[in-house]
């Protein structure tokens, strides 16, 4: 479950010469100290929710009316919305009512309780790539990190042995292509691609037949970023998907929404959106090395049972982690 | 997904309707709604609480207009607070130098590199020479990006071979600007994290190097809670003068602005909708408060009937209706306050729930059948329209000759009214009491 990395860790000094080095494609980022890694390799914030709740409830000291509110707005700040919060602290109420203690740590424990429970009902963390080859279609709104998601999804495979390719399906945004392109470099493995402005159906036909001739074990499709509000975008996936399913039954075999953590309440709508439109079956959590907790995957696990499978968690080409709801949970409730 | 604050305050309206104050206890449960409408919008929640805490001191005590219901006047306060918070003066771009440097920062996937070819599309219409800087020099294919989006609008983009620091492509740039004589280099930076010290580091020494004329900070509508202390990491380090609210063509709230906009004090500059090069737009605190709000804008009718509707007549009508006296005299009034407050179809899809029957209303309108309405009932006597029973075959043939219209037109006016009438009766009160409510359906309904 720990992340593996590649790399050496740079040190802070070396950090500022990394502009000077010049390599093929792009210029390594200065490298982060990586402090207090949790499961995933998630870093502990110090304004994180549990250190919230810690400083609200104390540790055994009984929880009063006061305290529940506060322990609402940390879930809230923590992004899993104000409906879906109420509900969790209403469950976690119930829980210790029913015999569970009334201490700070009692209430925590209930808190986290319930919001793992609501993650394994979605059936969070789990991701089988399934008998080759698996059409992999990545769907999302603009700017969640879907290529960089490919990339890094891609390296994982590849290191597992299996036989990858990319196809380059959002033949709109400029430069989509170049960038997915990089990324086959740097991953080692062949791009499917048209030129900018070809049909994206055809691309995803073309990586249907690729996956077939070439006895791939995955695609992975790259698409557009499109907002889940413009109808004929929209339209333009359900499209895309239908060519994947006549060219093959049972394909796409995965369609992984890539959700930005930083993002708020309008997650849910996205959810909503794009299962309705592509079929969702998984969510990918970027972004997960920010401050931000992504509380909004919580409620649309929750709430849609759509699961979260896979978590960013850094920009390395290692930083992708299989979502694990036990360490997520850990590390949203960490003190 | 998410109820509207005009859905949400519903409930709400119906415990204050009829109210003449809003009391402590009415306000407490309004105020329960607003906050978890502001919530849904991705307020920070510490601003709702600070937000809420200034609405209730206002709407204490507010006396309710006649023509209106005590939910939105709530409602028209928090809309007129939340501008008040947003507003202020529009802040203009500091393009007194030359050439003048406009710095774009933000996260990973905000929107940067499309504002920064948004906002070069912009400068240039208002005959200005922009440079585009490609200094994002980190995410594969970023200056590639840049460089196509250059080529499509015509502008001049300044790149160096990769492996550049962005430091010394950011350098270069100024100089190209200034041997070109460009009047405003556009400084495109890579997304980072404001947690990430070496990034950030990098990003000061890039603004100590070449001393930007405005940094603008640009943010994702869909951003979330940590919106707030996003910007005050970037503000802490950088001198920000204005933000950038992207992906506002999405159905995102766009809450995140106005919790950015109480803790930093940082105006919006612009607003990035859509994916094409003209998608930059100033920025309207009005627009965004009834976005954040959800509705659609019950707002504008509450300042419309403010404006135009007599409230006397108003009152005197919903008391009618009320009492169940309603008359084809009292109708044809509420047709002449409908009329002044503009175009019909405007007016209904103000009214929440009532966006399908715009549609049918300004038809009615277009074909003139709402004038051939006012003409029948203007060619009635004064007796006929208080008791239209008394219209048989020879006043129908009279009242058809006077309005120019046949006497099966009167007729449908007649039984349609009457309809109206009976809906009004099941309907326990009028629920918008300056309107005549349900009632329009059935009069432009088929």
């Amino acid at each position: 479950m720990f992340r593996r990395r590649t790399e050496p860790q740079t040190d802070p000094a070396q950090a500022d010469a990394a502009d000077a080095e010049p390599v093929p494609t792009t210029v390594p980022r200065p490298a982060r100290a990586a402090t207090g890694m949790a499961g995933m390799g998630l870093r502990a914030r110090p304004s994180g929710l549990g250190s919230r709740l810690r400083s609200i409830l104390g540790v055994g000291a009984p929880a009063t009316e006061a305290t529940w509110d506060e322990v609402e707005e940390a879930l809230i700040a923590a992004d899993v919305g104000a409906t879906t919060t109420l509900d969790l602290v209403e469950a976690a109420r119930q829980r210790l009512r029913a015999g569970g203690g009334r201490s700070g740590d009692d209430v925590r424990r209930a808190l986290a309780d319930e919001v793992r429970a609501r993650l394994d009902a979605a059936g969070s963390g789990i991701f089988e790539l399934g008998p080759a080859p698996a059409i992999i279609l990545f769907v999302g709104v603009n700017g969640t990190g879907k290529t960089t998601t490919i990339g890094k999804l891609a390296w994982r495979l590849r290191n597992e042995g299996r036989n990858v390719a990319l196809a380059a399906a959002d033949t709109f945004r400029a430069a989509a292509i170049e960038q997915l392109r990089i990324w086959g470099e740097q991953v080692g493995v062949p791009v499917i691609a048209q030129r900018a402005g070809a049909d994206p159906g055809a691309v995803a036909f073309d990586a249907v037949a690729a996956a077939e001739s070439r006895g791939l074990d995955a695609v992975l499709v790259d698409t557009a970023g499109r907002l889940q509000n413009k109808t004929q975008l929209m339209a333009e996936l359900a499209k895309i998907r239908t060519v994947i399913e006549r060219r093959q039954a049972g394909q796409p075999r995965h369609v992984l929404l890539v959700l930005d953590a930083t993002t708020g309440q309008n997650g849910l709508l996205q959810a909503e959106a794009f299962s309705r439109e592509a079929g969702v079956t998984g969510i990918v959590l970027t972004k997960l090395d920010g401050s931000a907790k992504g509380g909004v995957a919580v409620a649309v696990a929750d709430r849609l049972g759509v699961p979260i499978v896979f978590a960013g968690v850094g920009e390395e080409i290692d930083a992708l982690a299989p979502f694990d709801p036990a360490a997520y949970v850990e590390w949203l409730f960490a003190a | 997904m998410f109820e509207s604050l005009s859905a949400r305050l519903q409930a709400v309206t119906e415990r204050l309707r009829g109210k003449a104050r809003i009391t402590e206890a009415d306000l407490d449960v309004a105020l329960r709604e607003i906050r978890l409408a502001l919530l849904e919008a991705d307020v920070n929640f510490k601003v709702v609480k600070d937000f809420v805490t200034r609405v209730r001191a206002r709407a204490l005590g507010l006396e309710v207009l006649s023509g209106l219901n005590a939910g939105h006047q709530v409602v028209k306060v928090v809309h007129d607070e939340l501008v008040a918070t947003l507003g202020g003066e529009r802040h203009q771009l500091q393009l007194g130098t030359k050439p003048a440097v406009v710095m774009l920062v933000g996260l990973q996937g905000s929107g940067k590199t499309t504002t920064a070819a948004k906002l070069a599309v912009r400068l240039r219409k208002e005959g200005r020479k922009p440079l585009l800087v490609a200094a994002d020099v980190y995410r594969p294919a970023a200056v590639d990006q840049i460089v196509q989006l250059g080529d499509q609008i015509g502008v001049e983009v300044h790149s160096r071979p990769v492996g550049t620091p962005a430091l010394e492509v950011a350098r270069s740039g100024l100089e190209v600007a200034r041997s070109k004589g460009a009047d405003v280099m556009i400084l495109d930076t890579a997304g980072r994290l404001h947690v990430d010290e070496a990034m950030m580091d990098e990003l000061v020494r890039i603004s100590g190097a070449v001393t930007p004329s405005d940094t603008l900070l640009v943010v994702d509508a869909m951003t979330g809670q940590e919106a707030v202390n996003v910007a005050e990491a970037f503000h802490a380090r950088l001198p920000l003068s204005a933000l950038v609210l992207t992906k506002m063509d999405g159905d995102a709230r766009g809450g995140a602005a106005l919790g950015i906009r109480s803790v930093t004090g940082l105006p919006v500059a612009f607003i990035g909708t859509g994916e094409r090069t003209d998608g930059l737009e100033p920025f309207h605190p009005d627009r965004l408060a009834q976005r954040i709000l959800g509705m659609g804008d019950v707002l504008s009718l509450v300042e419309r009937v403010q404006e135009t509707v007599d409230t006397e007549e108003a009152e005197r009508v919903a008391q009618r209706m009320m009492e169940q006296r309603f008359t084809l005299e009292d109708f044809r009034s509420q047709l002449t306050q409908i009329k002044k407050m503009g175009p019909i179809g405007q007016v209904l899809q103000m009214i929440p729930g009532a966006g399908q029957m715009a549609g049918a209303a300004q038809q009615a309108v277009d074909d003139g059948q709402l004038k051939r309405i006012e003409a029948i009932i203007d060619s009635m006597t004064p007796s006929e329209r208080r008791r239209p029973e008394l219209i048989k075959a020879s006043r129908r043939r009279r009242i058809a000759l006077g309005s120019g219209t046949q006497p099966s037109d009167v007729n449908r006016l007649l039984k349609q009214f009457t309809e109206m009438q009976k809906m009004m009766k099941s309907l326990s009160s009028g629920r918008f009491p300056g309107m005549p409510g349900g009632g329009m359906r059935g009069i432009f309904g088929r």
